[in-house]
């Protein structure tokens, strides 16, 4: 498999990571997020990384690189269904995880999305949109 | 150290992929000899952060599993080898952040407080062994 399949559903893409990821499909998934948010205007990225059975430093940099590139190109991004085990042990390797909103399930991942959209609807580069870690 | 070795087996390094079967292969024999899911999710952690290290640092090399005893305890203990350029300066290496491959500078420290034993031995020039063990809950 070369490449993670994203979703587009009305202005928010979908990720599910699903298989065991290798380096450099963690940075093609990087680069296809960040082109297809600028393509389609997306507002929001989900990225459900409930399958996920380990988050490793390459991983989370990826996902902080992707809510940073997104917030820059006036997207959101929420990180969803993080394994209980997963969180220990991101918390014990000491992974920041800067700027990652995160949500315990989809619908409460496309709730946070869809708050943060009407909060700061139709602006572009207001500040402060609420984004945990800066 | 005490412990008995009851199996071994080596995998080699030498590409992107052999980083995802390592961390398969330490997640396989965690779930055999019965490490939670929490300590799984630990020791295969650590495995994806040494392994990338040998990878990037050392310029490839390999990783040998050993399923440990110590009395009923039993654990899982990988060592990491490479011939690459080794590490100058160990304790600035195990410092977090710091980082000569654009990386987080996580992988040493992180892996370290990940494992219950580690052990570092490097000569610049020559290369590099870690080596890290997690025991099971009795």
């Amino acid at each position: 498999m070369d490449r993670i399949p994203i979703l587009k559903m009305g202005e928010f893409l979908l990720v599910t990571i699903q298989v065991d990821m290798h380096d450099r499909l963690a940075m093609t998934l990087q680069d296809d997020l960040t082109a297809l948010i600028v393509k389609h205007r997306a507002r929001g990225v989900m990225i459900d990384i409930s399958a996920l059975e380990m988050v490793d430093s390459f991983i989370g940099r990826m996902l902080s690189n992707i809510a940073n590139m997104a917030r820059l190109l006036d997207a959101n991004t929420v990180v969803v269904g993080m394994q209980p085990a997963v969180a220990i042990t991101l918390v014990e390797l000491g992974l920041p995880m800067r700027g990652i909103r995160t949500a315990l399930d989809v619908e409460k991942g496309m709730a946070v999305l869809r708050a943060a959209k009407l909060a700061f609807g139709g602006s572009n580069g207001t500040n402060g949109r609420g984004r945990g870690g800066d | 150290m005490g412990v008995d070795v009851a199996a071994t087996d080596t995998h080699r390094i030498a590409e992107a992929e052999d980083i995802v079967a390592v961390r398969q292969a330490v997640r396989l024999k965690a779930v055999e000899i019965g490490l939670n899911l929490v300590d799984q999710t630990k020791i295969v952690t650590a495995t994806s952060e040494l392994a990338r290290n040998t990878l990037i640092h050392g310029g490839g090399g390999s990783m040998t599993l050993e399923v440990v005893h110590n009395g009923h305890r039993r654990g899982i203990r990988l060592t990491f080898e490479d011939h690459g350029p080794g590490i100058a300066d160990i304790g600035l290496a195990m410092k977090d952040g710091y980082t000569t491959a654009g990386g987080m500078g996580l992988g040493l420290g992180g892996a370290k407080r990940l494992s219950d034993e580690f052990d570092i031995d490097s000569t610049p020039g020559q290369g590099t062994r870690v080596s890290v063990l997690r025991w099971g809950k009795v």
